[in-house]
């Protein structure tokens, strides 16, 4: 008989990980920080970590990031450290944007596509150095990356866990920087990066946002994170500084028109369904390709498609009459032919408008534009209020807000 | 001498489902099962006093809710309980988790490989859409290619628009599907030697296949295609033993006026004329029905039941030829108190869930090479579950029902039969590689029966052990199940119908080849079928 052999011990950073299952939400790194504000106790699932949808009104969390500065807890984004002497030619060959031009300092906002064309998912490439990436997104793409590494100088490793992430967004997110004391931050360009000291280590901090406002992101080791929430919330108190949860945050991004992956649109490994798969010409990311660019994965199925108008949707932003949200509304031409479906939708408070991000099946929202109306079904005290408002196709962002660019950077 | 509408040879679930469709549609319905007692595989049986036992088939995800509420189940007592995990011990003192928490899932594949644990959703999603490809064949007759009737031709041009509809990618992967080897499917995104092990386990068990054998692909999709009240692909525990589900199903066919006859072998069916006329019992009785039923495996109803001269030389060939290969046995063991496992912690969800020892797919293929030679598995794979963590009505507080599913296990022992000897040497194989995780465990061993294919075959009358009336694989499946011209459940002998898990859509406790069976019945009779739900929808 057979007996089983027990000798080979298991790695013993392993077995320490086994407990990981009495905590199905993990905290960020500042989750102690994050418990004590929050007064409504209104969390979610953000990628396996518990978020907060507001932390004690998200209608005033909202407005701190249009009239104060807020921050808001990144941590869970997926990060992803990409180091080696091939580094640029591996991101410029698995992203759609050229890497050869984001010089070392900078960042780019740009997506990824498989072999057929269909993007994965987009996302912040920071260009910490020559050599050195970081790649921030919304859903995992080890495999992906490490598939796409082979024959490449590189190593690719996942950092969620070990890098905490903070957004600071609002009209005083500088002038919080400068009286925590982050000397030079004023020099910060939009997509600008530096890196300033903070106690025994450094801070990665970049002039980049989710919000269309003036703001910054700043990255540090998970063992900093604490000193430096606190470093930021006794400078900014005069500041109005104010910790933010994720639906303040997501109505500023709508404001700035901006997309969110498996919201807007269905990334492309996790379609159930293959049709809802989208190239980037279709969720409006077209501008990232740039035909000159040498091979990038994708390349050859997203201008073959260009070139025989393969292309069947297009994302479009709305203005739709009225203040009622259309939130998942259905997109008519003539009021009766269904031509889409709005993703995101909101009552701007900045733009004074109702505003919604729609896709379309194409040629509607691309060379039919006229006679767009969008069905809204707004349940009050249970009943449908059915309206059929008129839809316009308008140019993103809704809100364009000079002090997100003017350098130096304004001083509120 | 009365004469019955219908008559169900074996009180299995097939046989329960189709006799209560059947009796709903008004017919008078005889149901005549050997043993003692209903359920075919699907039995809860009390075999020590204070343990119940889930003896033959152990746990439940899927059986077709539209047939659990047609037959009224959960009024009749049916309660699926989901479980909650399941865990590969490994050589190494550790383990592989399986967690039903999607983070948890991820984070646990991470303690051995962050790209296998990335990798998972994209399998996942492959996995789905091909369940989603299948899943609304399952509760439809497959077409006959060979026929010109309209419905025929309406049904293949479903399959092949549906085939049609899929992606060039799509396509490809289905027709690899269906025919790849689970180890090949698996290597193509996981490189974790015990992640694969952790997903092999669906492709292989109830075949005589390992999991390099081409075809196992398929096994798995077959395994992944159930539910548990709307959570697919999650697998429970009927409450009460798996005797449940066929307890409530001959509750709800005796409230609609059905009658069950136990302790009634059938002999032989009778034919005149080319005609089933009823069936011959043991002891002699004959019963008349104007049509026949058989809920056995398609070898027992054609080999056995029925006698050669009456079938056609061709389909008494093929039915010779299918394949029915036993492959696994049953050991079930009532325990005086929980067994420990060192390596999962005690307050583990996994604990609640199916336990295994084969780490490696490697070993699973070992285990199957002794099959091939005609011997049980020296270290075989056992899937291992203790229902009475989550069901305080198989046994006392504190004491416990262990089901141990184990394979390989061949229909004959290097050509002989088994015998009582080879039965408790198989049995000794089993409870020392528990033994190996689980200190102290033969201390708590109160009870245990013992099933080789012999037992299997004997007391419940599955050909070879076979559990699912015959292999799963694709020259098997659809309208080649159980053989090309009688994929329909008719049979050569009008009057003579087959639902068991021989016919399409094939095994495990899932009731579609019972139901499908009765919907081809009634439409013979031109009876009204509107008692019978369609196939919910795949949107």
């Amino acid at each position: 008989m057979m007996t089983v052999a027990t000798t080979m011990a298991a790695d013993d950073s392993r077995r320490a990980a086994q407990s990981h299952f009495r905590t199905l939400r993990l905290g960020t790194p500042f989750q102690p920080r994050l418990d004590a504000l929050a007064k409504t106790g209104d969390w979610y699932n953000w990628a396996g970590y518990r978020a907060p949808h507001s932390l004690w009104g998200e209608e005033l969390e909202y407005f701190a990031i249009r009239s104060q500065c807020a921050l808001f807890d990144i941590s869970p984004m997926t990060k992803y450290r990409i180091e080696g002497s091939d580094a640029e030619a591996f991101c410029n060959k698995v992203t759609l944007r050229d890497v050869t031009k984001l010089k070392p300092g900078r960042v780019h906002y740009t997506a990824w596509c498989d072999d057929e064309g269909f993007v994965l998912d987009d996302g912040t490439l920071f260009r910490l150095s020559a050599t050195r990436f970081r790649l921030c997104s919304q859903e995992r793409h080890l495999p992906w990356l490490l598939d796409s590494a082979i024959g490449f100088d590189v190593a690719v490793e996942e950092e969620t866990e070990s890098i905490a992430g903070l957004a600071l967004q609002g009209p005083t997110a500088f002038a919080c920087l400068r009286a925590a004391g982050f000397a030079g931050v004023e020099k910060l360009k939009v997509f600008d990066l530096a890196e300033f000291p903070h106690e025994n280590g450094t801070v990665t901090i970049s002039r980049t946002g989710f919000t269309g406002d003036l703001g910054y992101e700043l990255f540090i080791g998970r063992d900093l994170a604490l000193s430096l929430w606190d470093r930021l919330m006794e400078a900014g108190e005069l500041h109005g500084i104010r910790a933010i949860g994720y639906t303040a945050l997501n109505r500023a991004r709508l404001e700035a028109g901006l997309i969110v992956a498996n919201a807007d649109f269905v990334t492309a490994e996790h379609a159930i369904r293959s049709n809802r798969t989208r190239m980037p010409d279709e969720i409006g990311l077209g501008f990232m390709i740039d035909p000159a660019k040498a091979h990038f994965n994708g390349r050859r199925a997203i201008l073959e498609a260009r070139a025989r108008k393969k292309l069947r949707h297009v994302l479009v932003g709305l203005e739709i009459d009225g203040n009622v949200p259309a939130e998942h509304a259905i997109v008519y031409h003539r009021k009766n032919r269904e031509v889409g479906l709005v993703s995101a939708a909101m009552w701007s408070p900045m733009a004074k408008r109702n505003i919604a991000i729609a896709s379309l099946d194409l040629p509607y929202g691309d060379s039919v534009t006229d006679d767009l109306w969008v069905e809204i079904y707004a349940m009050c005290e249970l009943k449908y209020e059915r309206l059929m408002k008129r839809a316009k196709v308008v140019p993103r962002p809704f809100i364009k807000l000079d002090r997100r660019t003017a350098s130096p950077p304004a001083d509120f | 001498m009365k004469t019955w509408d219908a008559i169900v040879i074996g009180g299995g679930h097939n046989g329960l489902v189709n006799a209560c469709y059947l009796q709903r549609a008004g017919l008078d319905v005889l149901v005549v099962e050997k043993n003692d007692w209903v359920g075919g595989a699907a039995t809860s049986r009390e075999l020590t006093p204070g343990f119940l036992y889930s003896n033959c088939s152990y746990v439940c995800s899927l059986f077709r809710p539209e047939i659990m509420r047609d037959l009224e189940l959960p009024r009749f007592g049916l309660q699926v309980i989901a479980y909650e995990g399941g865990a590969v011990l490994t050589r190494d003192g550790d383990y592989l988790g399986n967690y039903r928490d999607h983070d948890a899932h991820r984070r646990e594949f991470a303690r051995f490989s962050k790209r296998d644990a990335e990798v998972y959703d994209r399998y996942a999603r492959d996995v789905t859409r091909q369940c989603r490809f299948i899943q609304p064949l399952l509760m439809r007759t497959a077409p006959d290619p060979a026929s010109w009737k309209p419905r025929d031709l309406g049904e293949l041009l479903y399959l092949g628009k549906k085939f049609a509809d899929l992606t060039p990618e799509e396509m490809a992967l289905t027709l690899r599907f269906w025919t790849m080897s689970i180890s090949d499917f698996l290597d193509e995104y996981f490189e974790t030697d015990v992640i694969k092990a952790n997903f092999s386990i669906s492709g292989i068990i109830g075949t005589a296949l390992g999991p390099m054998s081409p075809g196992t692909a398929y096994v798995l999709l077959h395994h992944y295609m159930g539910e548990v009240d709307g959570s697919v692909g999650a697998w429970g525990y009927a409450r009460g033993g798996m005797g449940a589900v066929t307890k409530a199903l001959a509750a709800s066919f005796q409230a609609s006026g059905g009658t069950i006859r136990t302790g009634a072998e059938v002999e032989k069916v009778l034919v005149k004329r080319g005609k089933a006329k009823g069936v011959v019992l043991a002891g002699g009785d004959e019963i008349f029905g104007k049509l026949v039923v058989s809920n056995a495996d398609v070898k027992r109803t054609f080999l056995k039941l029925v006698e050669e001269k009456e079938l056609p030389d061709t389909f008494l060939r093929r039915v010779r030829n299918f394949k029915i290969r036993g492959s696994s046995g049953k050991v079930n063991i009532a325990l005086d108190s929980m067994p420990e496992f060192p390596a999962l912690p005690k307050d583990s969800p996994c604990l609640r869930g199916d336990l295994h020892f084969t780490d490696s797919v490697e070993r699973m293929e070992r285990a199957y090479d002794d099959w091939k030679a005609g011997r049980w598995s020296a270290d075989p794979f056992l899937d291992v579950m203790i229902p009475t963590t989550l069901d305080p009505t198989m046994a006392a507080p504190g004491k416990h029902f262990m089901s141990c599913f184990v394979q390989y296990a061949p229909p004959k022992v290097e050509g002989r039969d088994w015998t009582d000897a080879d039965r408790d040497a198989f049995a000794e194989t089993v409870v020392s590689q528990i033994a190996d995780y689980s200190p102290g465990f033969r201390d708590r061993i109160v009870h245990m029966e013992v099933r080789t294919p012999r037992e299997i075959e004997a007391e419940v009358g599955l050909t070879e052990g076979n559990i699912f009336q015959g292999e799963l694989t694709f020259d098997q499946l659809l309208f080649n199940r159980p053989v090309p011209g009688y994929a329909q459940y008719r049979s050569p002998l009008s009057g003579l119908y087959m639902c068991g898990s021989s016919t399409h859509p094939g095994g495990g406790v899932m009731g579609a080849p019972g139901r499908n069976a009765a919907a081809e019945i009634l439409r013979d009779l031109a009876r009204p079928d509107h008692h019978m739900s369609a196939a919910h929808d795949v949107i």
